[in-house]
C-alpha cells in the first residue's frame, strides 16, 4: 500500500530512559522516521502552503506586495518578518519539507533493502490446511507438483516447490512501484532545487521593429539563480518584426481576444542566419533550452516632438501602460530631455478605437486600433530632474518634479495619425506619427526542467503500480494417496476482489490453459 | 478558431442541462426511497424480490470476504512472514462472517411483516435508469456547448462545474455496474443536481470562444484529468459524508466498512489521475507561463489537495489512524478539492482566472 508497513511501530519508538546521547539520537531517528511523524509533517507541509495563497508572493505578484506595503506598512513589515511574502522560500517552510524528506529517506532505505531481500527469497512453504485460507478450491485431475509449478509459472507467478506442495507468489511490482514513487519524489525535489540554483528568468519589453540580444544588460528585469554567471546566457538574438492581436468584432463578447502572434526574426547565435518564428501564447520560442514566452502586449504610439528652436528633440515609439484592458485605453509619458530652451514632459492618453462621448470627452470602445488617437492631457516645460542620478520610472514623471514644472497644455483634443499639436508660447510641437505595438516577453532557462519532468513521470507511473498491483500468494497441495489436490490463496493487501482472479487460476491449474485467466490484480 | 457561436446549439445545451437536473432530481427521490424502504436492516433476503437480493446480497458476501482479507493483510504486513498467523486470522474472520450472516437471517425472520411494497422495490432500478438518462443529457449538454463555441467545453467555471457533475455521475454509475454501491445514488445525484443548479443559476455565461491562453491541446489533457479525478473524489466524498452521519446501531445505510472500501477504491483510482492532472498542468504551465511550477493559488491548492489525499492513503495503513480518522482526512482533502475547484477562482484569483464568474 504505502510506505507504512515497514515504519517502526509507535510503541517501539517510545522514549528511552537514561540512554545517553546515542540513545536519544536513536530515539530521535526512530521518532522522525515513524509513520505518525511523517503523517504530521505531511499535514504541516499542506498547512504551511496555505499562507502562500492568502498573501501575495514575491516573484508571483510583486505589484500586490508593493500595494500591501503602501496600504498597511506596519502590518506588511511584520508579515515580511515572518516570510509571509516569501512562503516558499521561508526557513520554516524549508524546515518542514527537509524533515519530511529526511523522514522519507529514513524509511525508503531500509524498505529498499528489505524488498531486495524479498525479491531474492522464495515464496514461503504451503500452510498445512489450505481450506482455512480466504480462497480455497479443490482441484480435479491428477496434477503433479511439476505440472502445477509449470502452470503457475505460466501465469507469471514466482514458484517454489516442496515434496507435495507448490508455493507461488506475485505482485512484487507493488512494493517496487511504492519505493520508486518515493525515490522519484526525492528526484523531483532535487530537480526543482537545481533549477533554482542554475536557472535564470528575465523580462523584457520589445517594441515592433526593435530587437533583443540575450545579455544581462538587455533585460528590464533579470533574476538569476545563485550559480548562474552572466557568460552562460545562451547568445541568441531576435527582432520583433510584427505583432498581431485578433479580437472578436461583434456580439456580446466583442473585444475579447482570439489570438496573439508575434513575428520574430531569430538568430540562434551571433552570425548565424536569421530564421522566422511565430511566437504565440502557449507556443514559446526554444533556443537550445532557453525559452522565450509571450506574456503581455500593449500599444507604443510614435511621436515626433520639435522643441522651441524648431529642431526635432524626440522621435520614436513610446510604450504605453494599459489602463483599461477591455478597451486598451492606455497612458504614456514622453520625456524630452533634449528639448531646448526647456526640457519637455508630455502625458498622453492613447485610445485605439476613439469615439466621442458625452461632455466633449473621448473614449476607446474596442481594443483593436481601428481609429487610434493620442490625446495630450498634460504638457509641461521645465527641469525633468533626470540629471539628479535618482532612477525614474519611464512611465511617470514623479509628482514632486511635476509640481515644479510649468504647465503648457492641460487637455487637448485627440490627435489622429499625422496631426500635430502646437504647444503655446512657441515651446514646440507634438506630432502623432503612427502606432506600433509592444510585447512583454519572459525569457527562462531552467536546467531542472527535464529532470523534473522525468521524475514526475516516474512518480506517476510508479504510483499506478503501487496502488493497483496486489501482492498475492497461491499454494497447491498435491493429494498424497487418497485426498484430492487443493489450492489456496490470499492477498497481502486490501482492496479489489481476489476471488475472481483465484477462480481463473484454479481453472488454469485444472486445465492447463492460461487463456481466460483475468489478471484482476 | 471560429469566432462565430452557433446560437441554436448553445440554447439546446442550456435546455439539456435543465433536463439533466430534472432527471437527477427525480432519480435522487428514487434512490432515497430505495435507501429508506428497500434496504432496511430488518428486511428478509429470502422473501425479497430478485432486484433486492442483487442490492443486499452480494455486498454482504463481499464484505465477509473483505473482512477476512483485511484481517489477514494486517497480520501478514506486521509479522512479515507470518503465514500461519495469516491463516489463523483468516479462519477467525471467516467464522465471524458466518456468525453475522446467521444473525441477519434471524433478524429477517422477525421483520417479515415490514416487507416493502412492490413499487418501492422498483424505485431503485428506476432511479438507475433515470441516472443514465440524466448522464446522457448532461454529456449532450457539454457536447452541444462545445460544438456551439467550437472548442473544448470546459473553458469557464460554468462548463467546468457541468463537466464535474457529469464526471461524478459517470464515476458513480460505472462503479455501480460492478459493485453494489447503489446506496451512494441519493447522495451523488443530489450533489450533481445541486451542482448543475448552482452552475445554471450563478455561473452561467453565454457560449463564446475560449480565452487565448486556453487555446491549447493541453486543455483536453489537463482539465479532463482534473475533472475525472474530481468525479471520483466526489464519490469518495459522498461515502465520507455517509460515514459521518451514520449511526453505530442498525441503519438503512451501508456499514462503515463498506463505505470505507468504496471510498478507498474511488480514491485509489482518483489519486493517480489527480497526480497526472497536476503534472500535466505543470507541463502546460511550462508552455504557457514560462515556468512549470510557480505557486499560483490554484497550484498551491492542487498541491495541498494532493498532499492531503496522500495523507489519507498513508493514514489508512497506519495504526491508530484507520477508520474514522482516515475518513476525516479524506473529507478534509475533499474540502480542499472543492475549495480549489471553485473557491480559488471566486475568492483568490491568480493566473487560473478563467472563471468568468458573472
Amino acid at each position: 500500500m504505502t510506505l507504512t508497513d515497514g515504519r517502526p511501530d509507535e510503541e517501539t519508538a517510545s522514549r528511552p530512559a537514561g540512554l545517553g546521547a546515542a540513545g536519544w539520537a536513536r530515539w530521535f531517528w526512530r521518532t522522525l522516521t515513524s509513520m505518525r511523524t511523517a503523517l504530521i509533517l505531511l499535514f504541516l507541509f499542506a498547512l504551511a502552503s496555505i499562507p502562500g495563497s492568502i498573501w501575495p508572493q514575491r516573484g508571483v505578484a510583486d505589484a500586490k506586495v508593493a500595494q500591501y506595503y503602501d496600504d498597511s506598512p506596519a502590518l506588511a513589515e511584520w508579515l515580511d518578518r515572518l516570510w509571509l511574502f516569501d512562503v516558499f522560500k521561508a526557513p520554516w517552510f524549508a524546515a518542514i519539507y527537509l524533515l519530511l524528506f529526511v523522514s522519507l529517506i529514513g524509511c525508503v532505505l531500509p524498505r529498499t533493502a528489505a524488498h531486495l531481500r524479498e525479491l531474492r527469497r522464495k515464496p514461503p512453504a504451503a500452510p498445512r490446511n489450505l481450506a482455512r485460507l480466504p480462497q480455497h478450491a479443490v482441484l480435479d485431475g491428477d496434477l503433479t507438483v511439476q505440472e502445477a509449478a509449470r502452470r503457475l509459472r505460466g501465469l507469471r507467478f514466482r514458484v517454489a516447490t516442496g515434496p507435495d506442495w507448490v508455493a507461488a507468489e506475485k505482485g512484487y511490482l507493488k512494493e517496487t512501484g511504492n519505493l520508486l514513487f518515493h525515490v522519484a519524489l526525492l528526484g523531483l525535489l532535487l530537480a526543482v532545487g537545481a533549477g533554482a540554483l542554475y536557472g535564470y528568468r528575465g523580462n523584457v519589453l520589445v517594441v515592433e521593429g526593435d530587437g533583443f540580444a540575450n545579455t544581462v544588460a538587455a533585460y528590464d528585469r533579470y533574476m538569476p539563480g545563485q550559480q548562474v554567471n552572466a557568460e552562460s546566457l545562451e547568445p541568441f538574438s531576435f527582432t520583433l518584426e510584427d505583432f498581431q492581436a485578433t479580437y472578436i468584432a461583434q456580439g456580446a463578447k466583442r473585444g475579447q481576444a482570439l489570438d496573439y502572434a508575434a513575428r520574430l526574426s531569430v538568430s540562434d547565435a551571433p552570425g548565424a542566419p536569421e530564421r522566422d518564428h511565430e511566437l504565440k501564447v502557449n507556443e514559446p520560442l526554444d533556443v537550445n533550452g532557453t525559452l522565450t514566452y509571450l506574456i503581455d502586449h500593449g500599444y507604443a504610439p510614435t511621436f515626433r516632438i520639435t522643441d522651441g528652436r524648431g529642431q526635432v528633440a524626440f522621435e520614436g515609439a513610446v510604450p504605453c501602460l494599459v489602463v483599461q484592458p477591455a478597451t486598451f485605453t492606455s497612458e504614456c509619458v514622453i520625456k524630452v530631455p533634449d528639448a531646448l530652451p526647456e526640457q519637455l514632459g508630455v502625458m498622453v492618453a492613447f485610445l485605439p478605437t476613439t469615439v466621442p462621448a458625452e461632455g466633449g470627452e473621448w473614449v476607446s470602445v474596442f481594443p483593436g486600433a481601428a481609429n487610434p488617437t493620442a490625446q495630450v492631457y498634460g504638457a509641461f516645460a521645465g527641469d525633468l530632474g533626470m540629471g539628479s542620478g535618482r532612477p525614474q520610472s519611464v512611465y511617470e514623471i514623479p509628482p514632486e518634479i511635476l509640481k515644479k514644472m510649468k504647465p503648457l497644455v492641460m487637455k487637448a483634443d485627440p490627435l489622429a495619425k499625422g496631426e500635430r499639436l502646437e504647444l503655446p508660447g512657441g515651446a514646440g510641437t507634438i506630432e502623432f506619427t503612427g502606432v506600433k505595438e509592444w510585447v512583454a516577453l519572459q525569457i527562462t532557462h531552467d536546467p531542472g526542467r527535464l529532470p523534473a519532468l522525468l521524475s514526475a513521470a516516474l512518480a506517476t507511473a510508479a504510483l499506478v503500480f503501487s496502488l493497483t498491483v496486489r501482492r498475492r500468494r497461491v499454494w497447491v497441495r498435491i493429494g498424497t494417496g487418497d485426498g484430492p489436490a487443493e489450492a489456496g490463496g490470499l492477498t497481502r493487501t486490501e482492496g479489489g476482489d481476489f476471488g475472481e482472479e483465484f477462480a481463473g487460476i484454479v481453472a488454469a491449474l485444472n486445465h492447463g490453459s492460461t487463456s481466460g485467466v483475468k489478471d484482476a490484480r | 478558431m471560429p469566432a462565430e457561436v452557433h446560437p441554436g446549439l448553445a440554447a439546446l445545451s442550456d435546455q439539456l442541462v435543465l433536463a439533466a437536473v430534472v432527471c437527477y432530481a427525480v432519480a435522487m427521490i428514487g434512490y432515497a426511497l430505495d435507501l429508506a424502504f428497500a434496504r432496511t436492516p430488518a428486511e428478509a433476503p429470502a422473501g425479497a424480490e430478485p432486484p433486492l437480493v442483487a442490492v443486499g446480497g452480494p455486498s454482504e458476501a463481499a464484505e465477509a470476504v473483505e473482512t477476512a482479507e483485511a484481517a489477514d493483510a494486517g497480520k501478514a504486513g506486521e509479522a512479515g512472514e507470518a503465514v500461519s498467523a495469516g491463516v489463523a486470522s483468516a479462519g477467525e474472520a471467516d467464522a465471524g462472517a458466518r456468525g453475522s450472516a446467521g444473525g441477519d437471517g434471524e433478524a429477517g425472520g422477525n421483520g417479515a411483516e415490514r416487507a416493502p411494497s412492490g413499487w418501492v422495490l422498483r424505485a431503485g432500478p428506476a432511479a438507475v435508469v433515470l441516472s443514465w438518462l440524466g448522464l446522457v443529457l448532461n454529456a449532450g449538454a457539454l457536447l452541444t456547448r462545445g460544438l456551439a463555441a467550437g472548442r473544448w467545453p470546459w473553458g469557464n467555471m460554468y462548463e467546468f462545474v457541468v463537466a464535474m457533475c457529469l464526471a461524478a455521475m459517470g464515476a458513480f454509475l460505472l462503479m455501480q455496474l460492478r459493485y453494489p454501491v447503489r446506496f451512494l445514488g441519493a447522495f451523488v445525484t443530489a450533489a450533481s443536481a445541486l451542482g448543475l443548479g448552482f452552475a445554471v443559476h450563478s455561473l452561467h455565461v453565454d457560449a463564446a470562444p475560449a480565452m487565448v491562453a486556453l487555446n491549447s491541446y493541453w486543455i483536453a489533457i489537463h482539465v479532463s484529468a482534473a475533472i475525472i479525478a474530481s468525479g471520483l473524489f466526489i464519490v469518495a466524498g459522498a461515502c465520507g459524508v455517509i460515514f459521518m452521519i451514520r449511526h453505530e446501531a442498525a441503519d438503512h445505510l451501508p456499514s462503515r466498512r463498506e463505505l470505507e472500501r468504496v471510498a478507498h477504491r474511488a480514491i485509489v483510482i482518483g489519486f493517480p489521475i489527480w497526480t497526472f492532472a497536476v503534472v500535466a498542468g505543470a507541463l502546460w504551465a511550462d508552455k504557457a507561463w514560462g515556468r512549470y511550477w510557480g505557486w499560483d493559488p490554484k497550484e498551491i491548492w492542487a498541491f495541498i489537495t494532493w498532499i492531503v489525499y496522500a495523507g489519507y492513503l498513508h493514514a489508512r495503513a497506519t495504526a491508530g489512524w484507520k477508520g474514522r480518522a482516515a475518513m476525516i482526512v479524506q473529507l478534509v482533502a475533499f474540502a480542499c478539492l472543492l475549495f480549489n475547484l471553485i473557491g480559488v477562482n471566486i475568492f483568490i484569483g491568480g493566473l487560473h482566472s478563467y472563471a468568468e464568474v458573472p
